[in-house]
């Protein structure tokens, strides 16, 4: 998808922009608990890391995954089965979650990138609905009831999950922790390859990289940092269900990136931000979420392919007359 | 007995496989030939398929059109359909990436599946088997619906058409032409973007006879065509879109072995496809009958 990715670390607009807005972000995640219903917002936050784990591989090496929902709602899985039924402290479980998302992560993108474009996107999907009838069948899983129940426990032996400030906190900086890395890796010699690989795969092969092996590497880093926002999301809701693991979150989240900018380090922060509040608008009306859901698909790939933070982005530019269009 | 497994029901599940088969195949083929020439994965063709079942339930419930005017008019319907949605939307599509024809789609579909399931809710809707079709003869070693032997020999016959439609006629070699180079057939006075727009007119026509077929099979249901996809995705993988006749092969072989799965380990049946891409993917990463690497 590289003819539409914003100009990333190209001008100095687009990280000023971006340092401007870390800065107000963070205040506003500091402060926000005490304003708006935390539970919504640490969901907002699982969702929005997802995606930025997502866009990792999208947006940054040109990959389409339709399966990462087994990442993020496997890792949910292992979490959740982790600290309830083995008793592990929440760090731990968080630790067997990532571990085992990035295993499954490794097995996906082993079969995945052996194919390229569509393919891949087919591959991806299919094995990721292979994961899904496993967990529908296997016994730790629960079946249709999922996993419920699952205690928070207490960081560190210190901080004790179950009071919603504290789990507000602790997801939060589990949230920056995610951005950290996903940022470090975007804007490190490794992530510069993994941009040349999205640009022209064929001229990354002939300056010698071994495209697959860097690839993969991209898949199970993407598959880890979703794996975080899934075992995340199951200590916050405290259960983990087969709904994190079917195909329509993997559509889900390739609409948050999408919707927010494919390739920008802020877009899918705000198409997750905004596709949650949607969701949850909807959720007490009487309009189906698929609906809408399909809707704003529809009018993205259409008119709007930049993203909302693509397109400001693409403003910027022509006002500074950098990149005429 | 075969393998200790008393024959009526080895043959019974074989029929089943070959049943699915017949689907996966017909539908393979409708993605393989929009994707030949317009380069787009529909992922919409689930929600065809769907959608010309719950045409075929809606035109017998409300204006008591039966099953044979059915078999002509859903097609029809559901061609238009794609035309439509060809000439407003994918048609703009050419130029970008690939990927954005398949997401394009995948909203089309969740659109499509999201009215349905408003509208009718998820259980699914009987539709009678035609009079003409019903009961089912023995064969001595099986009892066969005569009606699923008719989707064997109907999707036998589709698929029959569709390949001669492509390799045979006049239509099909400006097919081929265009898919190989659209430019230069352009430039030979073949009007291209109609030559598009009829292509996934007939591959949403086809998803459409497939669906309709399908309804006194299976549940008329807003979920049928999600479920379905995947697994033709899948069956596409194995086969490779280079070509037509491999399209249908996979689809009936892989159909099969989704049956016998069925008899000796049932547990595995509902992945044994993916299973079977997995293992393609490690030996001939370009599937079974696929050209392009």
């Amino acid at each position: 998808m590289a003819d539409t990715t914003a100009p990333t670390g190209k001008a100095g607009t687009a990280n000023r922009l971006e340092l401007v807005l870390i800065g107000l972000g963070v205040v506003a995640l500091l402060a926000l608990p005490f304003f708006v219903y935390p539970i919504f917002l640490m969901k907002m936050m699982c969702f929005a890391l997802f995606a930025c784990a997502f866009n990792l591989l999208l947006g940054y090496t040109g990959l389409l995954s339709f399966g990462h929902a087994a990442f993020f709602g496997g890792a949910a899985y292992f979490t959740a089965h982790a600290v309830k039924v083995w008793g592990l402290s929440p760090e731990i479980g968080i630790l067997t979650g990532v571990a085992g998302a990035a295993l499954l992560g490794l097995v996906i993108g082993f079969f995945a990138i052996r194919r390229q474009g569509i393919y891949f996107a087919m591959i991806t999907l299919a094995l990721s609905q292979m994961f899904y009838f496993f967990c529908v069948q296997a016994s730790f899983t629960g079946g249709e009831d999922g996993i419920q129940g699952v205690p928070r426990g207490t960081f560190l032996g210190v901080f004790d999950l179950h009071d919603e400030h504290t789990m507000y906190y602790f997801v939060a900086a589990n949230f920056l922790l995610g951005l950290f890395i996903v940022w470090r890796i975007v804007n490190s010699p490794f992530g510069l390859i993994l941009r040349s690989i999205r640009e022209n795969e064929n001229r990354a092969i002939s300056l010698g990289y071994s495209v697959q092996n860097y690839k993969l590497a991209a898949f199970v880093m993407s598959a880890a940092l979703a794996g975080l926002a899934g075992a995340i999301k199951a200590l916050v809701f405290q259960f983990a269900t087969l709904t994190d693991v079917a195909w329509q979150m993997s559509g889900e989240v390739i609409l948050m990136t999408l919707l927010g900018g494919i390739g920008t380090m802020a877009g899918p922060i705000f198409g997750a931000g905004f596709v949650v509040a949607l969701q949850n608008m909807l959720a007490t009306s009487d309009f189906p979420v698929t609906i809408a859901t399909g809707l704003i698909f529809m009018i993205c790939v259409l008119i709007f392919r930049r993203g909302i933070v693509g397109e400001i982005y693409a403003w910027l530019d022509r006002q500074r007359g950098e990149r005429p269009e | 007995m075969i393998f200790g497994i008393p024959i009526q029901a080895f043959a019974g599940q074989l029929l089943v496989g070959l049943i699915n088969g017949s689907f996966y195949a017909m539908l393979s083929l409708g993605l393989a030939i929009i994707f030949g020439l317009l380069r787009v994965i529909n992922f919409a063709h689930g929600a065809q398929y769907m959608l010309g079942a719950f045409i075929g339930y809606l035109v017998l419930a409300k204006l008591g059109i039966g099953y044979w005017p059915a078999l002509i008019l859903v097609p029809v319907i559901v061609g238009l359909f794609g035309i439509v949605v060809e000439r407003l939307a994918l048609s703009r599509l050419y130029e970008v990436d690939p990927l954005y024809g398949l997401l394009f789609t995948f909203g089309l579909a969740l659109v499509l599946e999201g009215v349905f399931r408003y509208v009718y809710g998820v259980s699914g809707n009987p539709y009678p088997v035609p009079p003409a079709l019903a009961g089912g003869v023995n064969l001595g070693f099986m009892f066969l619906p005569i009606y699923r032997g008719w989707i064997v020999v109907a999707s036998l016959i589709v698929c029959l058409g569709a390949w001669l439609l492509v390799e045979k006629t006049k239509f099909g070699s400006y097919l081929r032409a265009a898919t190989e180079n659209p430019k230069l057939v352009q430039a030979f006075g073949v009007n291209v973007p109609v030559l598009l727009t009829l292509t996934y007119g007939l591959g949403a026509g086809l998803a459409g006879l497939a669906g309709i077929m399908a309804a006194p099979v299976y549940q008329v249901s807003p979920l049928m065509g999600s479920n379905m996809i995947i697994v033709v995705f899948a069956v596409v993988v194995v086969g490779g879109m280079g070509s037509i006749l491999g399209a249908i092969l996979t689809g009936y072989m892989l159909g099969l072995a989704e049956g016998l799965t069925k008899v000796f380990y049932p547990e595995a049946s509902s992945i044994v496809i993916f299973v079977i891409m997995a293992i393609v993917l490690l030996i001939r990463p370009a599937g079974l009958f696929g050209k392009d690497a």
